[in-house]
């Protein structure tokens, strides 16, 4: 199989996480729970990886990384408990369902109000169109930093100075850029960072987190077994406990600690570039054929590794799934949990298919893409 | 039953800040070892450091540059 569905999850992992996690499935005791050697050792990891995290996302305290299951769980946390009754928050057309529907949750249940700055035909946004939305209820700017569907990225620094310019909190979906992209939360004034760690950081899927930049105060979202301060009634306050009940993946998070050991001794920049050059190639081969039209904007490399297209008006779940039967390319069709984009994009009918690459992955699977792309679309060919 | 000693007790908020204090104290030499939260110091679970009472001078230097504030420090029979 040649896989190009690296925007869903990553399906080909370093070899040293895939020996982190088996070595932790033998060897892992309860973090949290116990001063055993077997508890110790995972509590250990545990509280390595926080750091290491930390360190690679410019995240000051790493006690304010907090684990989750993945970053929709992480956003789902941050959203449901920054806000308060009246605050008004910003967010884009950009984004995927993991961030409109908290929102939506927040305005429905919490009265919060909601703007989304659009998005035009090439799935870009005006920056000034940020300032514009702030009225003085704006409590945040809640934003992808590259969509799931175009790869189009937004200038979260950029971002994050008109957050800091009118003291509003600035929440950033890193899902498809953590690990690949250059993310510095405290140069980019980003407060809360929510990540996975199955995409671009290449470890186990059952892992991601939420990074909490200076004094940010967040709501408990679910409370329970702490393996400490058991006889308080709530959930204790200090960070990361207060958003972390129950029994952590550390089988996961040992996988996780591995994935950022390789990304560091490859090179972020170096992994980014190859990633890029692979879709640029892709991009530059399906542009010229007859029928295909990309979605997002080229005009820039600083994007992430995504090209999404369409065959003239041949339905993207039939295109994919002829792409995987007949070429064994794995893709993905359909809406992408990314209505709003779809909807500025005009391809709510249609869908999209969209092609994904990662570090694994190598020119020649590239050229058999664009070879397959060629193929079906001249079968396609009104 | 080993026969009960008189340490000196380190109790922690989160885990977290025991996993900084032991690294801490590692790489200072500080001797000890992690150990569950003893009773006469606090109800509930967790863990503690346990030191020979004569280094606090050393813990309460290894906690100011863990930059950890400690939920109690103080002798006990463990």
């Amino acid at each position: 199989m040649i896989y190009l569905d690296n925007a869903a999850t990553t399906m080909h992992k370093p070899q040293a996480v895939i020996d982190a996690v088996a070595a932790a499935m033998s060897t892992f005791g309860n973090a949290s729970r116990g001063a055993h050697e077997g508890a110790l050792t995972t509590s250990r990891v545990i509280y390595r990886t926080r750091a290491k995290l930390a360190a690679f996302f410019g995240c000051p305290k790493s006690e304010q990384v907090i684990f989750t299951c993945n970053a929709t769980e992480a956003l789902n946390i941050a959203l449901t408990g920054l806000f308060h009754a009246g605050d008004h928050v910003i967010s884009t057309e950009l984004e995927h369902n993991s961030v409109l529907r908290p929102l939506y949750r927040i305005r429905e249940e919490q009265g919060v109000s909601l703007d989304f700055v659009p998005a035009d035909k090439k799935g870009c946004v005006d920056y000034a169109d940020f300032e514009r939305l702030i009225r003085p209820e704006t409590r945040a700017i809640v934003c992808t930093h590259a969509s799931n569907l175009t790869g189009n990225r937004l200038d979260i620094g950029r971002i994050g100075k008109i957050a800091e310019a009118h003291g509003l909190l600035f929440v950033v979906d890193a899902s498809q850029t953590a690990g690949a992209a250059r993310i510095d939360m405290e140069e980019m004034k980003i407060s809360v960072l929510c990540f996975t760690g199955h995409k671009s950081m290449m470890g186990p899927q059952g892992t991601g987190g939420l990074c909490i930049r200076g004094d940010v105060p967040i709501r408990s979202f679910k409370v329970g077994g702490s393996g400490v301060q058991s006889f308080l009634t709530v959930q204790p306050p200090e960070y990361p406990t207060h958003l972390e009940a129950g029994t952590l993946n550390g089988h996961g998070i040992a996988g996780l600690s591995a994935a950022v050991d390789f990304i560091q001794s490859v090179g972020r920049d170096t992994i980014e570039k190859k990633e890029t050059a692979l879709m640029m190639r892709f991009y530059r081969g399906v542009s010229e054929v007859p029928g295909v039209t990309v979605y997002g904007d080229f005009s820039t490399e600083d994007r992430s590794p995504i090209v999404s297209l369409n065959m003239w008006d041949l339905d993207s779940a039939m295109a994919a799934d002829e792409l995987a039967q007949t070429y064994g390319i794995a893709t993905r069709a359909g809406a992408h949990c990314a209505p709003l984009m779809h909807r500025a994009l005009g391809t709510e009918e249609q869908g999209a298919v969209r092609f994904s690459f990662n570090w694994f992955n190598t020119e020649e699977e590239v050229d058999e893409a664009v070879s397959a792309v060629r193929e079906i679309a001249e079968w396609a060919r009104p | 039953m080993r026969e009960k000693t008189l340490r000196l007790i380190v109790a922690f908020a989160s885990t977290h800040d025991a996993m900084a204090f032991e690294e801490t104290c590692l790489s200072r030499g500080v001797p000890g070892r992690l150990i569950p939260l003893p009773r006469e110091i606090s109800a509930g679970c967790g863990l503690a450091w346990s030191a020979p009472p004569g280094e606090e001078a050393a813990v309460r230097e290894a906690l100011d540059a863990a930059g950890i504030r400690e939920q109690a420090l103080r002798p006990c029979l463990v």
